[in-house]
């Protein structure tokens, strides 16, 4: 096997081991936003929304964080895969 | 109908939340492929220049002294700083290497100006706990921004960055108005209200 060949394998298993990476990045996130509320649900006023005011209901942390994860893997994680995959074929 | 100030602390969170999870992102992939699309390219030094003009209503409406003031107009006007630079750099503007150095010292201006306005110990009270960890955070990982302006594509620094940014979320996320840190709430520091 010549050496551009195994080098040219090893560039392509590189780019993939980084665009799995880039992947779970965001459903990482999610599943850190939906364990810290099972592990803290008095943090989630919309559990027990009766009395709270309106801050308390629009500000609820462990939604935001699975909230960033879904605007990551939604918005974010696709292109950036999709232009590492372009990148791995040019090379 | 002013948030509570812990819900402030909060949404920037958040906003820090995402940052990281862009520079993570670029940090794997590379900056090569990261700035392909040119809406990526500008997004997190965006992100960045938006958190620091989200800092000045913080600073008109949630400070309640001179320091404190003075603290969050320093990381407003640095936020600002360091993205506008970077979005300079980006759009061609800006040459000089050297203005790389504004994210180094958006950081350590933060860092320090969180541990000087932060006139109580660390076990006071959960707030002035989260002060100091997030002005130490802070002045430590200015360094990884620093050792990127000199290697630019050394990836490791940027991850640092990245990673820096997300202990920065989750201390803010941590906070409360009044609460203990680890069983420790003086009684100066007032009632836990919830």
């Amino acid at each position: 096997m010549s050496t551009q060949l195994i080098s040219e394998r090893a560039l392509a298993r590189s780019h993939s081991a980084r665009a799995r990476l880039v992947a779970v990045l965001g459903p990482l996130t999610m599943l850190g936003g939906v364990a810290w509320g099972f592990l803290q649900p008095y943090r989630l006023t919309v559990l027990h929304p009766h009395g709270e005011g309106f801050w308390w209901l629009l500000v609820e942390p462990p939604l935001l964080v699975v909230g960033v994860g879904i605007v990551f893997a939604l918005l974010i994680a696709p292109g950036l895969i999709e232009d590492l995959e372009d990148d791995a074929a040019a090379r | 109908m002013q948030p509570p100030a812990e819900h402030v602390h909060w949404l920037f969170a958040t906003g820090f939340l995402l940052l990281a999870l862009c520079l993570l992102a670029r940090a794997i992939v590379g900056d090569e492929v990261w700035s392909r699309r040119a809406w990526r390219a500008y997004l997190w030094p965006s992100l960045l220049f938006g958190l620091g003009v989200l800092m000045w209503p913080v600073m008109v409406f949630f400070t309640n002294s001179t320091i404190h003031m003075v603290a969050h107009g320093a990381w407003a006007q640095t936020m600002m700083l360091a993205g506008a630079a970077e979005l300079g750099l980006l759009r061609g503007k800006l040459h000089a290497r050297a203005w790389r150095l504004c994210l180094p010292l958006a950081l350590a201006v933060s860092g320090a100006a969180l541990l000087v306005h932060e006139q109580n110990g660390w076990y006071f009270a959960r707030a002035a706990f989260l002060h100091h960890a997030l002005g130490w955070t802070a002045l430590i990982g200015a360094l990884f921004p620093l050792l990127m302006a000199f290697r630019p594509r050394a990836r490791i620094w940027g991850a640092g960055l990245a990673l820096t940014l997300v202990v920065v979320s989750v201390l803010l996320y941590s906070d409360r108005d009044v609460a203990p840190v680890f069983g420790h709430l003086s009684p100066l520091a007032g009632e836990p209200h919830r």
